[in-house]
């Protein structure tokens, strides 16, 4: 649909200013520093990254939870989607709400309240410690933060996919004579696809990103709980600030392409919403 | 195959969606399910299809109970009435969706969504997809989707009510020549009650969960069973009259009538066809629009003692000589249907 042209007003100049100029000032400016301080050092600054083993561990354990993340989240968001806009229950109201709990609560706090349950004095404490389990300071502590924080991106996007189509084409389905299997494969599962994508990027992103829970509970010892964030800041703490900047360029790099994908699902959710 | 319903009942909250329903459709019917919107015609349907649970009541095809049997083990095509296609399959996928989960063979499937593109007369369009297709195509594409896996039993959802007039008019023709071919047992549902009347063998006549009439379109149009279906079925006119002994009367209309004791209350329901309006000085009401309607002429008149009366009349009509804005005439009424006054369940 052609848009009709508007006049410039002054009204319009200056909202057009203030926002233009905001995010200059509060996202422009500062990524802007970081890529050219990083970039300073150019192709160098990448290299060195790759080429200290402790970065190196530190890069792999955040794809290792992203890819966690993406899988355990994005099955329990295809689930939890379902099971939430299709299924009338008691107290759905509550758990609806409850979903979005990350969203709204600090990480940090998370992990203290991580560290309340499996900490040494925790309620689950004994029962760990007699199974020879450790969560806290270990790999399951970062894998239970990351998950904690990603758990709404999936099944919100999804749920609002889903919402959005009704349920016609799988009754549609249902009186062809398909099974609830084949309705969920050849119907509902190409149908959420781009939800489901839009989801899946915004918890690789978010779990790329998360610092405070995985600190708190992991404690970024290195080799075992450190993650790019966490090594970013030790690298800060220890002043090798050139280490700190090449692994912020390579967070940075990824999250360039991540936004990449976001703006492809996103068009494709709505070219589907408009059919 | 022939659809057996018995008592059917569903609530929805305190709500009456469907009260204590019952009817039969014999093989190779086409049956419209006629009625005011949120009427419960809809649901009945669903029920059928088994996309909904009776609260009460069976509903039996071929002889057979099916409340317990799932939607997808009925064999009952369904056309939704926002089509409900799958907007990430093509035409032609979207037909032999059917077939494929049933496990058809590739080229016998094959086969059918060509005989059915061709019925249909959507040959051509097999690779488009539902974004790229008109109301009536789509509306087209549903049908042969449900067709498609030979049902024993086709249930359409108030099929035409999304498209233009134009379009509806031609999917109709669609639909009974289709039936007609075909000859696969039908039900619809509309709340239009030319278009039940010009589709169906018989009409169901359902208001707020209930039957109200069941007949051929001819018989519900002559015989109306109640007021409701009376004012449903045409443009009407309700007059409130009294049994005398000399014959009813509705204040100075003298209404024809047999066997209705003196002092009876009722409500004469007169088709506004079935009145003679001429000029006439000494008359007992005074004309006050006329309206022309193409090749009729509806005529607004009011009676002395303040009632509204109307008639439509031909264009030609010598009725018309002299009848205009302002002018008195005179009134007959040459056939009424009286009922019992606020008897009839539904009728305001």
């Amino acid at each position: 649909m052609p848009e009709p042209r508007h006049t410039w007003t002054r009204g319009r100049i200056v909202l057009l200013a203030v926002v233009l100029a905001y995010l200059g000032l509060i996202l422009v400016l500062p990524l802007g520093a970081l890529v050219s301080r990083a970039g300073a050092g150019g192709f160098k600054a990448l290299a060195d990254v790759f080429a200290n083993p402790e970065a190196r561990r530190g890069l792999v354990m955040t794809i290792g939870l992203a890819a966690a993340a993406l899988v355990v989240n994005g099955l329990f968001g295809i689930a939890g989607a379902l099971v939430l806009v299709r299924q009338r229950f008691p107290l759905r109201g509550v758990v609806d709400a409850l979903v979005d709990l990350p969203f709204a609560i600090s990480p940090v706090m998370v992990g203290l309240a991580f560290l309340l349950l499996f900490g040494r004095g925790g309620t689950f404490h004994p029962l760990l410690d007699a199974m020879d389990w450790r969560v806290v300071f270990a790999f399951p502590g970062v894998l239970i933060a990351t998950l904690f924080v990603t758990l709404p991106f999936t099944l919100r996007e999804v749920a609002y996919v889903l919402a959005e189509l009704g349920e016609d084409e799988e009754r549609a389905a249902a009186t062809l004579g398909a099974s609830r299997w084949q309705t969920f494969w050849r119907v509902t599962l190409p149908n959420i696809r781009f939800g489901l994508g839009y989801g899946a990027t915004l918890t690789v992103a978010r779990a790329l990103g998360e610092f405070g829970a995985v600190l708190v509970l992991g404690g970024a010892i290195s080799g075992r709980t450190q993650t790019a964030t966490t090594f970013i800041y030790t690298a800060v703490e220890e002043r090798q600030e050139s280490a700190a900047y090449g692994m912020a360029l390579v967070l940075a790099l990824a999250s360039a392409l991540l936004l990449v994908l976001l703006e492809l699902f996103k068009a494709r959710v709505h070219r589907q919403e408009s059919r | 195959m022939s659809i057996r319903v018995e008592h059917l009942t569903k609530r929805f909250g305190a709500f009456h969606a469907v009260d204590d329903v019952s009817f039969e459709v014999e093989p190779g019917e086409l049956v419209g399910l006629l009625g005011p919107s949120g009427g419960g015609k809809s649901t009945v349907l669903r029920i059928i299809a088994g996309l909904e649970r009776a609260d009460e009541g069976s509903v039996y095809l071929d002889g057979e109970r099916v409340d317990q049997i799932e939607a997808r083990e009925r064999g009952v095509g369904f056309v939704f009435q926002h089509y409900a296609l799958f907007r990430h399959m093509s035409v032609e996928k979207n037909i032999a969706f059917g077939l494929d989960v049933q496990r058809v063979s590739p080229s016998e499937s094959a086969a059918r969504v060509k005989e059915l593109l061709g019925l249909m007369g959507l040959t051509g369009l097999e690779k488009r997809y539902p974004a790229q297709l008109s109301g009536g195509q789509r509306q087209r594409v549903a049908l042969a989707r449900a067709l498609a896996p030979k049902p024993r039993l086709l249930l359409l959802d108030e099929p035409f009510s999304a498209v233009d007039a134009r379009v509806r008019e031609e999917l109709r023709r669609w639909l009974r020549r289709m039936h007609d071919e075909v000859h696969v047992t039908s039900i619809f549902v509309t709340h239009d009650q030319e278009e039940a009347f010009a589709l169906s063998d018989r009409v169901l006549l359902i208001h707020k969960g209930r039957l109200e009439q069941a007949g051929a379109p001819a018989d519900i149009f002559d015989r109306p069973a109640s007021e409701f279906v009376a004012r449903f079925v045409g443009d009407v006119n309700i007059l409130d009259a009294v049994a005398e002994k000399s014959g009813v009367r509705a204040g100075a209309l003298t209404i024809p009538s047999e066997g209705h004791a003196p002092g009876e209350k009722l409500s004469a329901v007169v088709r506004c066809y079935d009145l003679k309006f001429w000029q006439a000085d000494d008359g007992i009401a005074t004309v006050t629009r006329v309206l022309p309607l193409g090749d009729r002429v509806k005529v607004e008149a009011k009676l002395d003692d303040g009632s509204a009366i109307f008639a439509q009349f031909p264009r030609r009509s010598s009725l018309l000589r002299g009848v205009e804005r302002g002018v008195r005439i005179q009134i007959e009424v040459t056939l009424a249907r009286l009922y019992p006054r606020g008897a009839i369940p539904g009728a305001e």
